[in-house]
């Protein structure tokens, strides 16, 4: 049986050398991935609700098989889902190491998630607002820009923060392919090289960009609340 | 103008309107009242198809809804503007906001929409209110503002469902002067759905009585209102109830019977029967352009009871001994 013991490794002087880079590709990879997932789930957690007897076009059966595959994305653990979709990782993006790597997994993880908060919002719209759209002669795409997207937007604003902390923890396991990032830094150097100072700067950093996401997300949800 | 034909609604087995017939005047209120359950949303939903009808039809202004298109639909209900229950403000959007929506939806320019928006926050008189978000406006400006939303694309019919429940009296005067407005200034026909008789008393021209999904009273109000045998008559203008009368005297319901009726008739009366006639308790109002009223007097036992029928009924009145002894306050029943 072995033993890890934390020891301080690198001087404190020598952290921000090594852990600034790795910010900045956690903050790459999640740029991409968000703008990746807000593209496609924001639209098909919009699908979602509105082809649900609830919604303005009810299609029983596209909302059975959309929502079955959201279902679907979201029901592995995401560590098994990197794993078994490394063939269609290579054949999207070539390679099956690195950033662009990584970013196929968490965007899929990242979609279906997405959808059902998008979803989720959406449907936090009271029905009798869609009906003052349908009263006035408003068209299905009217209604869904300027009711539901507009009236929904505190809660996709919520969304969007907390899949923004997902996809902080997705890229730290997305770490282990070679993705870089803070995680990575943290596992690869700070863990199994016994690099204390290295650990805790990472965890430190990671709990500090996770607050102020949370903080500024709460803060943005507040002030579209009239 | 509002003709409905045959019209049905079934959910699943349970049937919320059932065969109604009703024709709204072009440039009148009518008054859809009935107990809660009773299917006034509901009617509400399906002249704007909201709901589709499950059969029937319904004309708005000549045009028949019911085989529309979608698109033609969509036009077709800019022709009918709608004011809900409690508003349905969109929380996020100003006062003017929310007026302008529908005008958006028409695609008019920013600068169209812009005077549109102001001379409805006039009419509405919400100019000062223009841009407070609905959590910031009372109850009854909120309701201002849905109205000026509903008006927003110069509809020719207005439908409101419970515009002024929940609000108080005051409130909901102003709310019925700008509805009467409406219909005077702009010959907007307009259905009123409520459950308060002061609502109908005070601004409806026809009342209509929906009863587990079926009409079963309509009139001009002035006409419901004299009927002995209605209902809806007794909701209109409730029996005012009578203290016990000493021994010797005897509690009389009047109620106008014609629409109208000569103010001087307590002391004609009085002296055609050489008797005092004690007021007791009474509502006398003008109810849609015509003298309306319910009264409790107190006459001598003395008089032979038919005699005192005719002396009222030459004056337009109904006149009934009050002999149930729960109609006397007091007595328990
Ligand atoms: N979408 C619906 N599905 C099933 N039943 C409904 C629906 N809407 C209304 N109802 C039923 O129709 C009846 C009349 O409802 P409603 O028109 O809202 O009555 P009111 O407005 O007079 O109170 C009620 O029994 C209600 O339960
Ligand atoms: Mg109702």
């Amino acid at each position: 049986m072995t033993t890890h013991v934390l020891a301080l490794g690198t001087p404190w002087s020598g952290v921000p050398a090594l852990v600034l880079p790795a910010f900045g590709q956690t903050a790459e990879m999640v740029g991409i991935v968000m703008a990746i997932v807000v593209l496609v789930g924001g639209p098909l957690g919009l699908l979602i609700f509105n082809t649900s007897p609830r919604g303005l076009a009810p299609q029983p059966r596209v909302n059975a098989v959309v929502s079955w595959f959201a279902n679907l994305g979201r029901s592995l653990p995401f560590l098994v889902l990197m794993a078994a979709i490394i063939p269609f990782t290579q054949l999207v993006v070539g390679t099956t190491i690195g950033l662009k790597a990584a970013i196929i997994p968490m965007s899929l993880a990242g979609i279906p998630f997405f959808a059902r908060l998008m979803e989720n919002a959406i449907r936090e719209v009271p029905r009798e607002l869609l009906d003052v759209g349908v009263a006035s002669g408003a068209s299905r795409w009217q209604i869904i820009r300027s009711i539901q997207l507009t009236e929904g937007l505190p809660g996709i604003a919520a969304g969007l923060t907390l899949n923004m902390i997902a996809m902080i923890e997705y890229s730290a396991i997305a770490g282990a392919i070679g993705a870089g990032g803070l995680g990575y830094l943290a596992v690869n150097d700070g863990y199994e090289q016994f690099d204390g100072t290295i650990m805790i700067s990472c965890i430190a950093l990671l709990i500090l960009v996770v607050q102020v996401i949370q903080f500024t997300g709460d803060r943005v949800v507040r002030s579209l609340l009239h | 103008m509002i003709e409905i034909t045959g019209l049905t609604k079934r959910y699943g087995s349970h049937t919320v309107l059932d065969n109604i017939d009703f024709t709204v005047e072009s440039g009148s209120i009518v008054a859809v009242v009935g107990r809660s359950g009773a299917g006034k949303s509901t009617l509400f939903r399906c002249v704007n198809l909201l709901e589709r009808p499950t059969s029937g039809t319904v004309r708005v202004d000549g045009q028949e809804l019911t085989h529309l298109s979608r698109g033609e639909l969509r036009v077709a209900r800019r022709a009918i503007g709608t004011v809900f229950q409690s508003a349905n403000l969109l929380r996020r959007l100003t006062a003017a906001q929310n007026v302008a929506l529908p005008l958006r939806f028409l695609g008019l320019t920013e600068e169209e929409i812009h005077k549109r928006v102001r001379e409805l926050l006039d009419r509405v008189g919400m100019l000062h209110r223009a841009n407070h978000y609905p959590g910031q406006l009372s109850g009854g400006q909120r309701q201002r503002i849905g109205i000026a939303r509903g008006l927003a694309t110069q509809p020719s019919v207005l439908l409101a469902d419970e515009a002024t429940s929940g609000l108080d009296p005051e409130t909901t005067g102003s709310i019925l002067r700008l509805l009467t407005g409406l219909r005077d200034d702009l010959a907007v026909t307009i259905v009123v759905i409520t459950h308060e008789m002061d609502v109908v008393r005070s601004v409806a021209d026809v009342v209509a009585h929906l009863d587990h999904g079926r009409i079963v009273e309509f009139g001009r109000v002035g006409d419901v209102v004299r009927r002995s045998d209605s209902t809806l008559s007794t909701a209109l203008l409730p029996d005012q109830p009578a203290p016990r009368p000493p021994a010797g005297e005897v509690v009389w319901q009047l109620r106008y019977q014609e629409a109208a009726v000569d103010p001087s008739w307590l002391s004609r009366i009085s002296r055609e029967l050489d008797t005092d006639i004690a007021l007791l308790s009474g509502l006398v109002e003008t109810v849609g352009g015509d003298h309306a009223g319910r009264l409790t007097v107190r006459i001598g036992a003395h008089l032979a009871e038919d005699k005192v029928v005719h002396a009222f009924a030459a004056h337009g009145i109904h006149a009934r001994m009050a002999q149930a002894a729960g109609e006397l306050a007091g007595v328990p029943s």
